[in-house]
């Protein structure tokens, strides 16, 4: 058996292999972006988060409640996705 | 300042203790499995289990602190708020569903159920009760704290109350009473911070009048023998500290008015930015004659207290170590959150992984909102002419009681009882430590499934006392930091260990043992040797500190991964069972 081939197998027995699981990794990772690009901003360029892009509030707030409704968001995508694969029969072997 | 105590609110507070302690002997009439006392049979309903989440996770430091924050420094506060929300993302996208199927009582029966080692649980318990006690007594001293201006009664009362009262919920039904006490503080903690952030946007911004709008510098005078003398004379309630946080002047349209009326939500936030408001800093000298702080007004743009850096001064400095430490901090709360021990073993109270999936949507929508509705209050607060410049602590029931009485002391309960829902579960999650992981798995003394509970409700008892006695001892410490201490060394201990054993199937049993141990010990050393630690607990030159900043996450949280693996390296390779036999096992 191949290096490759030996992972794959033991793949299989890793706890966190399954469809919802990727789904929950891709989410988690766009997540982990938003949150990198706030906290580059709050480190490097705090000024243009004083700028009001939108007229009202400014950049910090919009994209601060953005993060806090963006997780909500993203939640419910993934709950709605999971459901979706699970209705379609879990896809083993 | 001086407070009244309110007969309205100790009627609220007591109305509440005795509900739900209770409730509590109702849900535990009946003889108990362990499977009840430890994980609620597994029967809660996702929706009840969500509310508790908000219930377990926002503790008073979450209500108080950061409305404190905001009110005193702006934006700031609400970076806490983003950190602990982000926290949760890990916590549904990694954790939840895994935890669940692996796990059975305890996050140790997760971490350990691939290799049934005395060690894993050994190491995990220890961790255990290290953050969970590390959390524990920034609750239990802030109980008393709290107790002496809201309800008028001594620091020993409040630590005592909270003390009894978590015990007896957690004895008599052990995780199915803890969870219906998390499930009434929550709901009742969102929905009144909800109806007081309306009030808030209803009242809109008001120009500040009365004492508040008098900006004379004030001096408070601790003298050696402990008399409060406020501008040179002894303080009494006629002669006390004047209520500070004031609007100055409203945006250019609303010219020639003291008040804006209702405003929209966002609305509210633009009016702000373009405000003039003035906060009050403080500073500290002391000679012969006491300990004197004065308070000074300051006049600041809603601008500038709009945008990061007013509390992390390290961001405006330009140096590297500052922002290091703000990176450090923002890492462990969005590592940390996933990695508590008291919050994990909730997850064993739901009946599927569809249910601890649904249960965390529910968690993240009322915390979520929860930190939003905070920093209508802080900044709501900010501008009330009614905070106390000698406590941020106060801000959000000092914020009530500029509506109403009544208010203060429905949010003065609720403050208090706040507490209640947090400790439980901290006591909860140390007592499945010592009772479950170190009494039956590790030193595997036999055990009846009723003498399991027993077991279960001493270790309730024991660590109800131990939180009793450690809120008492460090009640005159500064305490609101070990929150911050509890969330590294969890992110640094336990993260590292979960995520490999979930995703990195070499992981082997030596491997999570190492990354604990060295994960738990290289962040508590960090923080031991750190500036802050060293200025806040030795009362040392922060100078004189070894480590270049002050949060460990950003260096012991990959510290953890890269032992792991290592170690995982250089053991031999685990036996894989089979995943079905693994589930069975644990299901």
């Amino acid at each position: 058996m191949s290096a490759h081939e030996s992972r794959s197998e033991s793949l299989k027995h890793a706890p966190a292999v399954s469809a919802s699981s990727r789904i929950g990794l891709t989410l988690f990772w766009i997540y982990v972006l938003l949150y990198a690009g706030f906290m580059v901003l709050v480190l490097f360029q705090p000024d243009l988060l004083s700028l009001r892009p939108f007229g009202g509030v400014n950049l910090a707030i919009a994209y601060g409640m953005g993060l806090i409704a963006g997780a909500f968001l993203l939640a419910i995508v993934y709950m709605a996705a999971c459901r979706a694969v699970e209705d379609r029969g879990p896809p083993r072997g | 300042m001086l407070y009244e105590s309110s007969a309205a609110a100790i009627a609220i507070f007591a109305a509440f203790v005795l509900g739900v302690v209770g409730l509590s002997f109702y849900l535990g009439r009946k003889g108990q499995s362990a499977k009840g006392y430890y994980a609620a049979h597994g029967e809660i309903h996702w929706f009840v289990n969500g509310i508790a989440f908000a219930g377990d996770y926002l503790s008073a430091a979450s209500f108080l602190g950061i409305c404190g924050m905001i009110a005193f420094n702006g934006y700031d506060g609400f970076l806490y708020s983003i950190g602990f929300l982000a926290g949760w993302i890990v916590a549904l996208f990694v954790i939840a569903e895994p935890i669940k199927a692996l796990g059975k009582f305890t996050f140790a029966d997760a971490l350990d159920s691939r290799f049934n080692s005395r060690g894993i649980k050994l190491a995990v318990a220890i961790s255990t009760l290290v953050v969970s006690i590390f959390y524990l007594i920034p609750q239990m001293v802030g109980a008393g704290d709290l107790i002496v201006p809201l309800l008028g009664l001594p620091h020993t009362v409040g630590v005592i109350l909270v003390g009894v009262a978590v015990t007896m919920i957690v004895v008599t039904a052990g995780m199915v009473s803890t969870t219906w006490v998390q499930f009434i503080k929550g709901s009742l903690l969102v929905f009144f911070c909800g109806i007081l952030a309306a009030m808030i946007l209803n009242r809109g911004l008001v120009v500040g009048a009365g004492p508040a709008a008098n900006l004379t510098p004030q001096v408070r005078t601790v003298t050696p023998a402990g008399t409060v003398l406020i501008d040179g004379k002894p303080q009494s309630k006629d002669h006390d500290l004047r209520p500070v946080g004031t609007l100055k002047e409203l945006p250019a349209r609303y010219a020639g008015k003291t008040a804006t009326g209702p405003l929209r939500p966002l609305e509210y936030l633009a009016a702000l930015e373009d405000s003039t408001i003035v906060t009050w800093s403080s500073k500290k000298h002391t000679d012969a004659e006491g300990t004197h702080t004065t308070y000074s007004p300051v006049e600041r743009r809603g601008a500038e207290l709009l945008k990061p850096g007013g509390y992390f001064k390290g961001l405006s400095t330009g140096k590297l170590a500052d922002r290091l430490d703000f990176a450090s901090l923002m890492l462990a709360l969005f590592c940390g959150t996933a990695s508590l021990p008291h919050i994990l073993i909730r997850y064993y109270t739901v009946k599927d992984a569809a249910a601890a999936r649904k249960s965390t949507v529910v968690g993240i929508a009322a915390i979520g909102a929860f930190y939003v509705l905070t920093l209508y209050l802080g900044l709501g607060a900010m501008t009330s002419a009614a905070l106390d410049p000698t406590s941020t602590n106060m801000a959000a029931p000092l914020l009530a009681k500029s509506f109403s009485t009544t208010l203060f002391a429905i949010i003065s309960a609720i403050a208090f009882t706040t507490v209640l829902g947090t400790v439980s579960g901290l006591i909860m999650a140390g007592s499945g430590a010592v009772a479950h992981d170190l009494v039956e798995n590790v030193f595997r003394i036999p055990m009846t499934d009723h003498e399991k509970v027993r077991c279960g409700k001493i270790a309730a008892v024991g660590l109800g006392i131990i939180a009793m006695v450690l809120g008492v001892l460090f009640r005159s410490f500064n305490v609101s930091f070990l929150v911050g201490w509890a969330f590294n060394i969890a992110a640094s201990a336990n993260l590292p260990a979960l995520v490999m054993l979930l995703f990195w199937p070499r992981t082997t049993k030596q491997g999570i043992i190492a990354a604990v141990t060295v994960g738990m010990l290289s962040s508590l050393a960090w923080i031991l040797m750190s500036a802050d630690t060293f200025e806040k607990v030795y009362g040392w030159s922060r100078e004189a500190s070894i480590v270049p900043f002050s949060q460990p996450g950003l260096v012991t949280i990959p510290l953890g991964f890269l032992v792991l693996v290592v170690v995982s390296l250089l053991t031999p390779k685990p036996v894989e069972p089979k995943t079905s036999d693994m589930v069975r096992s644990h299901g």
